[in-house]
């Protein structure tokens, strides 16, 4: 397919002359900081852009669609943006819906929109218009950045949010006929017409803002009800992404490959931390074909790959994996679930030099622990630490904190735990509850966890995941753990179901690996053999697949 | 002849591909639409459309395997063979001719 053109490139040549490169006479830092002072100290979002231009201008940020994007060619686009979301009226604080893919065009609106004092809300792509209009008017959007490819759904959503008072349409090739209803709006624009070549990039100051300045609303898939949003401030996501950064020892020659969407909040942060760290982001839509995928990361010599569970197992399936050049590999993290111990080995036997980070999080702070790499063959089902400058607590129903070992909810306290819900204060009361601290705000996970004699942390449940079968109680966790080192198996998820005697039957869903066979009676026989009596599952189902969440987790709740 | 399946052996090629296109639509939208074809024409990327996801590309390849009898090795998983129907169909074609496998 031949790379499709993006208007931008024809803006980068005409040169440094006629097009700033840094960042640091732009926006809202403007002679607030001498330059040497900000680079080191950048307090919002858009810094991390910014600061990365003023540092190296002409350095490839991202490779994406084809193009190679450097830092000043996205500052200035970004600031472009930026001046023309003030110039139709998008005030500071107000909301900006961006629904598209992974793209250059994303990356530049989620800046821009930040630029601009605004809130950013990344939509996942494979939204359906119902829930898309829910966003829209849940979170109170005036504008919305979206694709010509999603037409019908966009169309379908607006009709219901009328809210929405400006459209910008992204569009491949040429501009396209304006969507259904955006007559009825105060403003719309084609995107390429953001950029055209020999406008001039002054125009007003942009506001400036502060780091207590909202950022973005992340919605989280949540298996029940409505979608939440997470509200994150400036200084909430500059907490966490500096935190990565330095247990991931990121420098400014990593290069990382994402496949995860932007509207998860593991790909969006591959994004900002790169900017953060001035390395450089390869951008892909999907894993849906991991060789394509694999040979990007050869060509593009990528030292960094995160990836979640399902990308692991479908890894693992692949025969000639030994195939690929990994040697620029430096690191690979897991989350968004546990990784298999069978699978974690199976990945240190195959690409021994690489670091594997097991880490765990949620959205409502980002991330909460990682493995020191270090640790994994000694605690390889342990998700490690507190990332740097957090602490955590184990603790009771009663908020007191349980000895080693023992199991209770898990509290995090640190600058990343997030402001709450999106005009839910009764769902923000029950999560982000007041600490022992003097008006500080910590975050009851409702995941359960034990911590070793030398404070390292095992996730045990969701709250509501641990079945209680012949009076026991058992993690599913530990059994699917199971299941995964048992030959012809990709992947497993086990559920409680109804059951007169046992109170709740364990019930496995299997996907076999490809041209693998296996029966119901080799399952549990393998799992008699491997479990307490208690932990094999009574029935067995073979599946295609299993049922996940938008951020890729397994949707216990639809199975049973 | 398989089931729900009209080619004869006097079928032209450009009929075979018709026929094969058809039945891969048929499991598409059956399986990943469920039953909704709106936007779907043979050039339409299965990826960027977000009708297939990668669970969804294997599942697919189960189907093309025992459908029309064929082994689909790890080398041939690139959207060059499985990215729309179209795609799909000429790669059927390309692994044995379709007047052998309908």
């Amino acid at each position: 397919m031949p790379a499709p053109e993006y208007p931008l490139k024809n803006l980068s040549c005409s040169g440094p002359q006629g097009f700033r490169w840094g960042g640091r006479n732009e926006s809202g830092i403007e002679g607030q900081q001498k330059a040497e002072n900000m680079q080191t100290n950048p307090y919002l979002v858009h810094h991390f852009l910014e600061y990365s231009a003023a540092r190296h201008g002409r350095k490839v940020a991202l490779v994406c669609d084809g193009l190679r994007l450097t830092y000043g060619e996205i500052d200035a686009a970004a600031n472009r943006f930026a001046r023309y979301l003030v110039s139709i009226g998008v005030d500071r604080h107000q909301r900006v819906v961006i629904f598209l893919d992974n793209s250059v065009e994303a990356v530049i609106a989620l800046f821009g929109t930040l630029k601009a004092g605004a809130v950013f809300v990344l939509s996942n792509v494979t939204m359906k218009s119902a829930k898309l209009a829910y966003i829209l008017n849940n979170c109170g959007a005036t504008t919305l950045v979206a694709h010509d490819s999603r037409r019908r759904v966009i169309e379908e959503a607006m009709a219901d949010a009328d809210g929405v008072r400006h459209l910008v349409w992204c569009h491949h090739g040429q501009p396209c006929e304006a969507p259904q209803g955006s007559r009825r709006l105060d403003s719309f624009t084609q995107w390429s017409d953001l950029f055209v070549a020999g406008d001039s990039d002054a125009g007003g100051r942009l506001p400036a803002v502060i780091d207590r300045d909202l950022a973005t609303i992340i919605y989280t898939s949540g298996s029940t009800g409505e979608p939440k949003g997470v509200v994150s401030a400036h200084y909430n996501m500059v907490a966490a992404a500096r935190s990565i950064t330095t247990y991931l020892e990121n420098v400014e020659t990593d290069i990382v490959l994402n496949t995860l969407p932007f509207s998860f909040d593991y790909g969006l942060y591959q994004l900002l931390m790169v900017f953060l760290f001035g390395g450089t982001l390869v951008l892909e839509n999907s894993f849906t074909y991991p060789r394509v995928v694999l040979e990007r990361l050869a060509v593009e010599e990528v030292t960094g790959f995160p990836i979640v569970p399902t990308m692991v197992a479908m890894l693992l399936q692949m025969r000639d994996l030994a195939r690929f050049d990994f040697r620029c590999l430096r690191y690979l993290t897991n989350t968004g679930a546990a990784l298999p111990v069978a699978h974690i080995r199976s990945l240190r036997k195959m690409l021994p030099h690489v670091r594997i980070f097991s880490m765990y999080g949620l959205t409502e702070c980002k991330r909460v622990s990682y493995l020191p790499p270090e640790k994994l063959d000694e605690k390889p089902d342990s998700v490690g630490i507190p990332i740097p400058n957090s602490e955590v607590f184990v603790v009771d129903a009663t908020g007191r904190e349980v000895a080693a070992n023992e199991v209770g909810e898990l509290v995090v306290r640190g600058s990343h735990v997030m402001q709450g819900y999106w005009n839910d204060p009764v769902e923000t009361a029950r999560v982000f509850r007041p600490g022992n601290r003097h008006g500080e705000i910590v975050l009851h996970t409702g995941d359960l966890f034990r911590r070793d004699a030398e404070g390292y942390l095992y996730f045990v449940s969701r709250t509501d995941d641990l079945i209680k079968t012949r009076g026991e109680r058992v993690s599913p966790k530990e059994i699917e753990n199971a299941l995964c080192a048992l030959d012809g198996v990709a992947e497993a998820a086990v559920v409680g179901v109804p059951d007169e005697v046992l109170g709740k039957a364990l019930k496995a869903f299997v996907v076999c690996g490809r041209q693998a066979h296996l029966s119901e009676m080799q399952v549990q026989a393998y799992c008699h053999k491997t479990l307490e009596p208690f932990m094999v599952p009574k029935y067995v189902e073979f599946v295609e697949a299993l049922p996940k969440t938008s951020s890729g987790k397994i949707d216990r709740k639809s199975l049973h | 002849m398989k089931e729900g399946f009209s080619a004869g052996t006097g079928s032209s090629g450009q009929e075979l591909m018709s026929d094969a296109s058809n039945l891969v639509r048929k499991y598409i939208v059956e399986n990943f639409m469920f039953g909704d074809d709106a936007g779907l024409d043979d050039m339409t990327s299965l990826q960027a459309s977000g009708i297939i996801d990668s669970t969804g590309i294997l599942e697919l390849v189960t189907f093309l395997e025992e459908r029309f009898s064929i082994a689909i090795s790890d080398e041939e998983l690139i959207p060059q063979n499985l990215d729309s129907i179209h795609n799909v169909v000429c790669f059927l074609n390309g692994k044995c001719p379709l007047r052998n496998i309908l």
